[in-house]
């Protein structure tokens, strides 16, 4: 009918669609994925790798409870860190209770311990945040965020004050004779449990109750009229994503052997926010790429720059702002050009628009730094280096030629940007068969 | 026989504001009913009061006997009630065939199950399968259905209401904003799927009313003053003054 009308918004509203997301059918993704994690340790073999691989997992798994809540159930939370850090604090306490006898517990099963504590919290606080959807869950969840916030000074044994809860994994009991002493081993054992942790949640988007999370997130209203209590759905989910976060809290327990309250607080709630946003809440792989990349650049920028969160707070601005489906969704675009065998034809145009972006952000990128060296005024000779060259501050030069550089980029991006969108059209136009 | 829907004494108040003042209602099951009546007179209301979308002032509400006054919409669907809406009330992101297989699901005793798979639910596919070709949407299955075009998301619409397979189906102006022919294909559709099930529909178009009813209610400022077949309908002088001011033929 009405089909070549509208493909543009249709793809994007396809993207949008958990659904939807034909590309993980069957069971050649998990295996793929599983083998990669196998290799991933014997690939990679810089020293931080395994730590940073490590963390990713974590994240992942706490990105995807997260993405159950905002992208599939439509519920904004700023407080979900509450159960990735109840979840890990149960853990720690559970693991502590292991090592001196007074549990049997061994130590795989430890991120089981935390999913369970964050499902108990998660179906108390539950009860009242998800009465109402949309702006009074955002509230009641920034509200409960405050709550434990409060907690962890009140309840101090609980949560072990300032220094925290310290744990060794090492004094345990033994399955199968497995011990996580060396990070490979525990590389392992996390990336089990995200790969675990992953095909459940992502079998959970296939039910029944996972499918009507999104019938509930696009019109709660509707829902009702077909039989389901749009409170009963987004208390289920909610439960579930409270389950998957707890995992997570789990498996950080296990890692780092500490928590403190700061893992469950605003900021920890906020950096999952983040980089769910940037992988794009609008599918399955959204958030396992804004897990990867968000960390890795966490990791990587903080060894360089001090202003590192600025550049974390730019890509979520630039996110929001102009790529709102985020990297997943952008990737998905391309999937018609794709399976077009069209995208060769993007190359040209995504290179020149490519390198107009990275000229510019190497302005925007000296002068901030520069900025930054002057106002922090850690740097008494006035020289900083950047971009492998010594930048003296107090000469006018590089001031002109990192202002030069972001314009010429941002002047670059403007003639570049329009033609590969065009480019882009065109590989997308329903029938060009050229 | 039981009645499908039967009102007694149903007022609504909205502040001071009455909107429904004492309606007495009874719906025979299996008969096609409309709900017609000048703008404002709370055919909507009146909608949503039995559908528990609104709690009533006071009055009961009966659906084939037991009393579902105070119900919440979810209940009183489970209780073999669908309804439609005036304004397009889909699930646009998802696809056209999610779309019908969300209402398929409960009726089905999926409920709010984390056990099965959808996509390995055969039932619910079937049925879905099903409803899709009646409405000649099978072709658009995977389009999500916030692109589909205004017709096909009221006829979306219909099928989401009559997926669950509820026998008693409220259609609130199912043709509204249609073309001609848009109308014939929807009136067509609706005798199609509502047979041998109970109807009440709101519907300004007159030729649709007299086409597709059996019985036609007459709610005027919030009572109903006439309720009858459609030949003494046209003929009552009191539903042609509410009409035009003056009795005259009804348009």
């Amino acid at each position: 009918m009405k089909a070549a009308d509208a493909p543009t918004a249709a793809r994007r509203l396809a993207v949008a669609d958990v659904g939807r997301a034909g590309v993980l059918r069957g069971y050649g993704v998990w295996l793929t994925a599983a083998v990669v994690l196998i290799v991933l340790p014997w690939v990679v073999r810089t020293g931080a790798a395994v730590p940073i691989m490590n963390q990713m997992g974590i994240a992942i798994v706490f990105a995807l409870s997260f993405n159950m809540l905002l992208g599939q159930g439509g519920m904004l939370s700023f407080g979900h860190a509450v159960y990735f850090g109840l979840g890990g604090f149960l853990a720690a306490h559970a693991l502590n209770l292991a090592g001196r006898g007074t549990l049997y517990l061994p130590v795989p099963l430890l991120p089981l311990v935390g999913g369970l504590g964050g499902l108990a919290f998660a179906a108390l606080f539950g009860t009242f945040s998800t009465s109402r959807a949309g702006t009074v869950f955002s509230m009641v969840s920034l509200a409960v965020a405050e709550l434990m916030a409060a907690s962890s000074l009140i309840f101090d044994r609980f949560f072990g004050g300032e220094e925290g809860i310290t744990t060794n994994r090492a004094k345990a009991p033994l399955l199968l004779g497995l011990e996580f002493t060396r990070d490979r081993q525990v590389y392992y054992l996390i990336a089990f449990w995200v790969l675990l942790a992953a095909i459940a949640m992502y079998a959970f988007s296939r039910t029944p109750i996972g499918r009507m999370a999104n019938a509930v997130r696009d019109n709660p209203e509707r829902a009702e009229f077909v039989g389901y209590s749009q409170r009963w759905v987004r208390y289920i989910s909610f439960c579930a994503a409270g389950f998957f976060a707890g995992i997570a809290g789990g498996l950080f327990a296990l890692n780092y052997e500490i928590l403190t309250a700061e893992n469950m607080g605003l900021n920890a709630s906020g950096v999952v926010l983040l980089m769910t946003f940037i992988g794009g809440i609008g599918s399955f792989v959204g958030p396992i790429l804004g897990a990867i990349v968000f960390t890795f650049l966490q990791s990587m920028l903080s060894d360089y720059t001090g202003i590192w969160l600025l550049y974390l707070g730019i890509l979520f601005l630039a996110t929001v702002l102009f790529v709102p489906i985020g990297m997943a969704g952008v990737l998905m675009l391309h999937a018609p050009a794709w399976r077009a065998r069209r995208v060769g034809r993007l190359a040209g145009p995504y290179l020149v628009a490519g390198v107009c972006g990275l000229v510019a952000a190497v302005g925007v990128i000296g002068l901030l730094e520069m900025l930054h060296a002057l106002v922090a005024a850690d740097t008494p000779s006035g020289v900083r280096r950047l971009f492998w060259t010594a930048v003296s501050l107090r000469s006018v030069l590089p001031w002109l030629v990192f202002t030069g550089l972001a314009a010429a980029g941002a002047l670059g991006l403007r003639w570049a940007g329009p033609r590969a969108a065009a480019a882009f059209a065109d590989a997308n136009r329903a029938g060009a068969g050229r | 026989m039981t009645p499908a829907i039967e009102l007694s004494g149903v007022f609504k108040a909205f502040g001071n504001t009455s909107i429904i003042r004492g309606v007495n209602l009874t719906i025979e099951p299996g008969t096609r009913q409309a709900l017609i009546g000048p703008n404002g007179a709370g055919k909507s209301t009146l909608f949503n009061l039995i559908t528990g979308k609104y709690p009533v002032s006071s009055g009961r509400i009966r659906l084939k006997g037991q009393d579902v006054t105070g119900l919440r919409p979810s209940e009183i669907n489970r209780r073999g009630l669908s309804r439609s809406f005036q304004v397009t009330n889909i699930f646009p992101r998802m696809s056209v065939f999610e779309n019908i297989r969300c209402g398929v699901l409960w009726s089905l005793g999926y409920r709010y199950s984390f056990r099965h798979r959808v996509d390995a639910a055969h039932d619910a596919t079937e049925r879905t399968e099903k409803v899709l070709e009646q409405l000649n949407l099978a072709a658009r299955r995977h389009v999500p259905a916030g692109v589909l075009s205004y017709a096909e998301q009221r006829a979306l619409e219909i099928g989401i209401t009559i997926a669950g397979g509820a026998d008693v189906i409220l259609l609130d102006e199912p043709t509204a904003g249609m073309s001609h022919s848009e109308t014939e294909h929807v009136v067509q559709l609706i005798r199609e799927v509502t047979q041998g099930k109970t109807l009440l529909m709101v519907e300004h178009d007159m030729s649709v009313v007299f086409d597709l009813a059996d019985r036609i209610a007459v709610l005027v400022y919030g009572e109903v003053i006439a309720h009858d077949t459609p030949e003494r309908i046209r003929a009552d002088p009191r539903v042609q003054e509410a009409y035009l001011g003056v009795p005259q033929g009804v348009a």
